[in-house]
């Protein structure tokens, strides 16, 4: 018997409807459970102590000075490198089989699982260039993790800058590399930071890729060359070898915080960008 | 001297262009340097195709572990795709843009969320509802399935609504317009239009699921063995390398970076598929 | 204000890809003189005006084949410095485009990138260009303010200050009152009548009319090529060429 058109639209309603129902609940929950349990052992001890007995007792305050830098190193490499591409590719060059070749490698180093990201700034930063567990070896390996994001934002961002803005400056007596620098590039600059801001996020959350290049030491760093954990470290070790799950809680809660921020921040971000394109 | 200027900037951005390239090449070359005279001395077929890995002894094959990833995988899209996919039609086809403009963000949100801290919930959450509902360890295929179908619903979600939303409306109010109830006209005329980039967001999808490490770790339970059931506990080829890469030597060190280049062959091989689906769905 | 130029083409041609947009144009325009340029759509008017800057480089399947002398510079050569000649002639486009800056900045745009960067010479450029474009009386109180809270016939003259602040010998105007009021319309060829005088101009337009009102010399052009040019005065009246008559009547275009 054939079903009425009425009754599998009423259906695929009810399906569809729950199943986004379903996937909401589940991602809010997440969020809830953690800052739930976490939010509560969180106090200003907590972030500005230095942690005793491995992270059992005591705060988190150099695992926060961890996740700060890491990603500030690894944005301050990848930035440059990310935002050149992208000029290269957008102002300097026409699509051709070099640009494919870019754009695939781009693609593929997109794709690669964090884990292999440790190995590679295991061997390489670690060992080959005996750089040993620290600040730069982590940088420099998520600094390689987070260059595809940057990339591609950064050329949406830049493909999206009127190309009469470009005549207008050409036609002003300006070099290609002056156009790029006043007028390109400052326009395309919130789309740049929406891309610098999710990259951020990402070193944040980021574990493989970090325990096998930085370490995990809980000492406060002296210098780039000096090992640290991040929150997510923290957070893993904590967690996986039960060291104090209260303090893995309060831990994770601070790490999903500071990630929905920067997240936030940069959707913000680039709803204002799409915003004044459209106006 | 301006024409010198502007040609020194050129060729350095030239270079600075190869740097995505170039860190792509550095890691296969080393990840292979390390892994490979490992692979051609044990022999493909003992290395992917034996069950014994007991790195005291020498013996290193990884085929439960690749049997595990393919578990973990296979289950994490059972779980995730369809979500993903249902939740991607009900935002373009069945809700107000309005609704849509602070979901999909909402979701694209929590793909921040880093994966430990899924892993956390697998573990604390999921694995003790297994555990006493179904039985078993409760630390396990489905868990990990679960987890990881979780956590790659906003990478399916979020490249399929972009599929689904690049679809003309021309095609939506043709099939309206003769009569189709709004169910009709999507599984008739969007999805078909949209297929390729669905298929690329879940092989996508599958890419992050596979190459997932560290919550993998905590929710999978970890034995070395070829699973009989969704219950049972597994190890995958990433959980391989990170949980013995801390006290690796020699040619153990060597079969964990040649487990690398198996999971660097797989994901290729993925990324290749999904490229050629987005480039289909361009078309 | 340096010397206007006479302009010289020599049998200009050219191609973007395969389409053949300009056919052996062979024309003068003396110095201090305003050269209409009319036509219907398509028929090549906008791309000569991009020879004369060279912006046709920004095309890379654009090519050209010709000679163009400004004064005593062959512009057409492959070594011609394109930098410093855009800096001779200025362009004024179709559409006005201020730049994402303030009315100060988009002035000082062109200066600065010529090296002046002192102040007092600044505001006094921006404050010369503007009153030039018969803009300055409506934003001499709003200078820093975003280009883009300017009207559309403010922000077209603004564009042709933005020009006139690079002391240019040449500018170039691609229907810069397509978009535009009468009143607008008016005031740029208030501006562009004072303007002659310094300078040599081009002025591409789809409105015979205002080549009729502030040309000295009109030419046509049709499918690429040049049919008739000659005094303004001359052309309006007594065309040579019958398609000159046909399109100045209005019967097709």
């Amino acid at each position: 018997m054939r079903v009425p058109p009425k009754v599998t639209q009423a259906i695929a309603v009810a399906l569809f409807g729950g199943a986004t129902v379903l996937t909401l609940a589940v991602l809010v929950f997440v969020i809830v459970f953690v800052l739930g349990k976490g939010l509560p052992v969180v106090s200003l001890d907590f972030l500005l102590q230095s942690p005793r007995e491995m992270g059992k007792a005591g705060g988190i305050f150099p695992t926060l000075v961890g996740t700060f830098l890491l990603p500030l190193v690894a944005v301050a490499i990848a930035f440059p490198l990310g935002v050149g591409t992208s000029v290269y590719l957008t102002e300097y060059t026409v699509e051709s089989r070099m640009t494919g070749v870019i754009r695939f490698g781009t693609d593929c180093l997109a794709g690669i699982p964090s884990i292999i990201f440790g190995l590679f700034g295991y061997i390489f930063f670690v060992e080959i260039l005996q750089m040993g567990w620290c600040i730069l070896s982590g940088g420099l390996t998520l600094a390689i993790m987070v260059l595809p994001t940057i990339i591609r934002t950064s050329e949406e961002a830049i493909k999206a800058v009127p190309t009469s803005y470009r005549e207008v400056s050409f036609s002003l007596g300006a070099t290609r590399w002056e156009t790029v620098l006043k007028v390109v590039l400052p326009t395309a600059l919130p789309g740049i930071v929406t891309g610098v801001m999710l990259s951020i996020g990402r070193s944040i959350g980021e574990t493989a890729a970090v325990i096998f290049t930085a370490g995990a030491s809980l000492r406060l760093p002296d210098s780039l060359f000096d090992s640290v954990r991040t929150m997510a470290v923290h957070f893993y070790i904590l967690a996986r070898e039960g060291i104090s799950i209260e303090n893995a809680y309060g831990t994770a809660a601070i790490l999903i915080i500071a990630v929905l921020l920067v997240n936030a921040v940069s959707y913000g971000l680039m709803n204002r960008f799409i915003a004044r394109r459209t106006k | 001297m301006r024409n010198t200027g502007e040609r020194i900037v050129q060729n350095a951005l030239m270079l600075v262009a190869f740097s995505a390239l170039a860190s792509l090449l550095l890691i296969a070359v080393f990840i292979f340097k390390e892994g490979l005279p490992f692979l051609l001395r044990t022999g493909l077929r003992d290395f992917l195709l034996s069950s014994d890995w007991r790195p005291q002894e020498g013996h290193f094959g990884i085929y439960p572990m690749i049997v595990s990833s393919l578990w973990v995988t296979f289950g994490a899209m059972l779980v995730g795709a369809p979500l993903g996919i249902a939740c991607a039609i009900f935002l373009n086809e069945f809700v107000p843009k309005s609704v849509m403009r602070v979901t999909k963000p909402t979701i694209e949100l929590l793909a921040g969320i880093p994966s430990v801290v899924y892993g956390f919930i697998g573990v604390i959450v999921v694995a003790p509802l297994i555990r006493s509902h179904l039985g078993g360890p409760g630390l396990s295929v489905l868990c990990a399935a679960v987890i990881l179908g979780i956590m790659i619903l906003p990478t399916v979600i979020s490249i399929s609504v972009d599929a689904i939303g690049s679809v003309p409306n021309s095609y939506r109010e043709g099939a309206l317009a003769l009569g189709a109830t709004r169910w009709q006209s999507v599984h008739m005329v969007v999805l078909k239009a949209a297929r390729s980039g669905i298929v690329a967001g879940v092989i996508l999808g599958m890419g992050r699921a596979i190459g997932e490490t560290m919550a993998v770790i905590m929710v999978a339970g970890n034995s070395v063995k070829i699973p009989h059931s969704a219950l049972d506990s597994v190890r995958t080829l990433t959980a391989n390398i990170a949980l013995e890469m801390g006290y690796a030597t020699g040619q153990h060190r060597q079969a964990l970076f040649a487990t690398g280049i198996v999971l660097f062959v797989f994901i290729m091989i993925l990324n290749s598929l999904a490229m050629a689906a987005m480039k289909k769905s361009v078309k | 204000m340096s010397d206007p130029v006479q302009i010289s083409v020599r049998n200009l041609s050219v191609y973007y890809g395969k389409q053949h947009v300009l056919r052996g144009i062979t024309l003068d325009i003396p110095s201090r003189h305003v050269l209409g340029i009319i036509g219907p759509a398509g028929s090549g008017k906008t791309a000569f005006l991009r020879t004369l800057n060279r912006l046709n480089d920004l095309n890379p399947d654009s090519r050209m084949e010709g000679k163009i002398l400004m004064g005593e510079t062959e512009i057409t050569h492959s070594d011609c410095d394109v930098v410093s000649l855009r800096k001779r002639v200025g362009m004024v486009f179709a559409l006005p485009v201020p730049l994402p800056l303030s009315i100060y900045d988009n002035l000082a745009y062109g200066p600065r990138l010529s090296g002046i960067r002192k102040r007092f010479q600044l505001d006094e450029i921006v404050e010369r260009s503007l009153k030039a474009a018969v803009l300055w009386e409506e934003v001499k109180d709003r200078l820093q303010t975003s280009a883009f809270r300017l009207s559309g016939g403010q922000q077209q003259r603004l564009c042709l200050a933005r020009v006139l602040a690079m002391e240019p010998e040449v500018v170039l105007l691609d229907e810069p009152c397509s978009g535009l009021d009468p009143i607008s319309t008016a005031r740029i060829e208030e501006a562009l009548m004072t303007l002659k005088a310094t300078h040599t101009i081009v002025l591409v337009t789809n409105n015979t009319k205002q080549a009729a009102r502030v040309a000295d010399t009109t030419a046509f052009f049709l499918m690429g090529e040049l049919i008739e040019v000659g005094p303004t005065s001359r052309l309006f009246v007594a065309p040579t060429d019958s398609r000159t008559n046909e399109y100045i009547s209005g019967r097709f275009g």
